[in-house]
């Protein structure tokens, strides 16, 4: 049987401001984690990732990351996605304080 | 203090011009991120997890009142308020956004600074002793050779595509603080018979391989010396290794070659190099070393600090861990720690960086240095009004004292900033330093300097502390990597592994156990961690890392 296919999502960096975003499903880029679009079909994923990619004046390093898809919305499968979603740890001002 | 000439200011001008226009098109989808991406490293920007970050140098990590306002300025306006003072003697800006990078690049200029990071596989900034020009164990100031060398390297038309970056450090004492072992080239200004020279070092460096740097030349008359190091870089660059990028460094070189061989083939393309020069490197030396004259020290009596030594405890604390001593009478060197307990090691708020500017400009003769340690230095400062200036450290939460103890902890940015990181750094040495100041025991176990890295890049110098800590991905989880015996100094060697890693909340309680094995088997106070660990070796503090079972486990590792 082929491995199941760890679900993801499509995240870079603002070309402008440099932070963290990810992918909606409406194509927008959002900030948070709980309003990106979890793809669950491999052949989607890359899909997403090709038209994310195009963006190039929006978006900088584009890359699919391993998600578990929950009620809350996808959560990261290895910490450095999860400093990602929240912001540097030393203080309270990344993202976690924006909300 | 020593400024860039006209050259200079206009070359810095027009880089800054060119960027603008170079972020404009990126902007504007003109220029793609693979074309950007080198141009904006060239000007020291950088994408890191959360935001861009930007790298300011500050040269020999000397810099006035005014250059330290302005970097305040920086972090007011275009930053969070904070800046980080970095391992290289840099500032680091962790939240700029792209649209305003070139304002800040002009801002900077306006005080003769810069982001340049003289990228690529050239010879980078030349590194100098923190207390150059004011140690009362210096024998000469290190930062006219360093400015020399940074002259000669520019542009060099030999130089601009080595096989690998090329780092020099300059020490002018033979306490080495600037860590010329670690570095491809390591000068130290030396004496011999009244005449100035330099001792050579070569190959040494941290990172993926690390190694210690081996002397080439005991003694390299002044006027030899551009020649001399030329020679060096030249034989590398003939057989340094550019199939591999992880064996191209010159300590890799000098490795698989061996001193002995690279020491010959110096020597004879000494003889052609040596040739070359006409002795107007010689009149610029003196050109520069006149720019680094010793500002005009002042003789007053020193009773006001004599009477706050004996009466006030927390001074008296703050002067024996900050100071150091002086080559003028009645003058004192003082660092600044920006490594209160539990904030991250390096930042600096705006309002701090004010205040240091403006104790430099009232008490300093408006000097301030960067160290490699990532505090502050006020290099010249007459003892009479230190307590004054103490005073005014403490109100802005500057009068840490605890230069060279286990709270001054160096730490990288690691995985809450940097995009290279496999585990965090800063959260370590704060819950290091807050746990060591609930124990009260700082002072008793007297100087211990854990550096923390969060990759095997080692921006952190883990290798060298007397604690090194590696922050490692373990399948997915934090894991710190711990070594003993590190040194940076004259002495320098490297740490060795204790063994297993440790999960991120289980490496405060292992400090704490390889503390205690300190404490416990040294001979007296005056017996450092390091003299003890050279004395004693591994054996007691694995014990008291691992227990019994210690075989087992690392074998297991
Ligand atoms: C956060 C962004 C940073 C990135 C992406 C970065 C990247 C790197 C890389 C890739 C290397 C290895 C180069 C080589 O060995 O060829 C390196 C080395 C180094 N970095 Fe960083 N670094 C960063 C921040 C810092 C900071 C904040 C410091 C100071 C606290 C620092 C100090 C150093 C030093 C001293 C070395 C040389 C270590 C050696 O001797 O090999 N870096 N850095
Ligand atoms: S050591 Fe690694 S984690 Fe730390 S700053 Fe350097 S590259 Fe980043």
């Amino acid at each position: 049987m082929p491995k199941a296919f760890t679900p993801k999502v499509v995240t870079a960096n603002a070309l402008l401001e440099g932070d963290v975003i990810y992918l909606a499903s409406d194509d927008r880029w959002v900030r948070r984690l709980d309003e990106a679009e979890i793809i669950t079909d491999e052949a989607i994923a890359q899909l997403r990732l090709l038209d994310a990619q195009a963006r190039a004046s929006e978006a900088v390093g584009v890359y699919l990351a391993d998600m578990a898809p929950t009620e809350d919305g996808p959560q990261p499968k290895h910490f450095r996605e999860e400093f990602r979603a929240t912001g540097p740890s030393n203080y309270h001002h990344g993202k976690q304080a924006a909300g | 203090m020593y400024s860039y000439t006209e050259f200079d200011t206009a070359f810095v001008a027009e880089r800054n011009r060119q960027f603008r226009q170079q972020v404009e098109r990126r902007i504007s989808g003109a220029l793609t991120e693979d074309e950007f991406k080198p141009l904006r490293l060239m000007n020291g920007l950088y994408l890191q997890l959360h935001a861009y970050m930007l790298r300011v140098a500050i040269p020999y990590g000397t810099l006035n009142g005014a250059q330290m306002d302005q970097l305040a300025l920086l972090a007011e306006k275009w930053d969070k308020g904070y800046g980080h003072f970095t391992t290289r003697q840099n500032i680091q800006y962790n939240w700029p956004e792209l649209r305003d990078v070139p304002d800040m690049l002009d801002a900077l200029a306006e005080v003769g600074m810069h982001a340049i990071q003289t990228s690529g596989n050239t010879i980078r900034n030349v590194t100098a002793d923190h207390f150059a020009g004011a140690a009362a164990d210096e024998v000469a100031d290190p930062r006219p050779v360093a400015e020399l060398l940074r002259q000669w390297s520019t542009d060099h038309p030999e130089f601009q595509f080595l096989p690998r970056k090329f780092k020099i450090a300059v020490t002018g004492a033979e306490n080495d603080r600037a860590v010329i072992k670690a570095h491809d080239i390591g000068i130290q200004v030396v004496e011999h018979g009244g005449e100035i020279g330099y001792r050579v070092l070569v190959g040494g460096g941290l990172g993926r391989t690390p190694m210690i740097g081996k002397e080439l030349a005991p003694f390299v008359p002044q006027e030899d010396l551009l020649p001399y190091v030329e020679a060096v870089v030249s034989v590398w660059n003939l057989l340094g290794r550019r199939d591999n990028k992880y064996k191209a460094r010159i300590k890799i070189t000098v490795h698989e070659h061996g001193i002995d061989e690279i020491r010959e083939r110096v020597a004879s393309r000494f003889a052609e190099t040596k040739a070359a020069f006409n002795g107007a490197d010689l009149a610029l030396f003196d050109e520069i070393a006149a720019q680094f004259a010793p500002p005009a020290f002042r003789n007053a009596p020193t009773e006001a600090f004599d009477a706050a030594y004996e009466a006030d405890p927390v001074f008296r604390a703050w002067t024996d861990s900050n100071l150091t001593a002086h080559k003028a009478g009645g003058y004192a060197i003082a660092q600044i720690s920006l490594k209160a307990h539990g904030e991250t090691p390096g930042d600096a708020t705006a309002e701090q960086m004010r205040v240091m500017a403006d104790l430099a400009r009232r008490f300093g003769h408006d000097e301030l240095r960067i160290t490699h340690e990532q505090n502050v230095v006020l290099p010249h400062v007459h003892k009479s009004d230190l307590p004054q200036i103490h005073k005014i450290l403490k109100a802005h939460g500057l009068a840490t004292a605890n230069i060279g103890m286990i709270s001054d902890i160096i730490a990288c940015p690691g995985m809450d900033y940097c995009a290279l990181a496999t585990a965090r750094s800063i959260p370590i040495a704060q819950e290091i330093a807050t746990r060591f100041d609930e124990l009260k025991i700082e002072n008793e176990i007297g100087e211990l300097k854990i550096k923390i890295s969060g990759c095997i890049n080692a921006c952190g110098h883990h290798h060298v502390g007397h604690i090194g800590i590696l922050g490692l991905d373990r399948a997915g989880v934090e894991n710190y990597q711990i070594t003993l015996g590190g040194d940076a100094t004259e002495t320098a060697s490297l740490g060795e592994r204790t063994g297993p890693g440790f999960p991120a909340e289980e490496v405060v309680p292992a400090i704490e156990r390889i503390v205690g094995a300190y404490m416990d088997h040294r001979e007296g106070p005056e017996e450092s961690f390091l003299q003890t660990y050279r004395r004693l070796g591994m054996a007691p503090f694995k014990l008291a890392l691992y227990g019994e079972d210690t075989g087992k486990r690392s074998r297991a590792a």
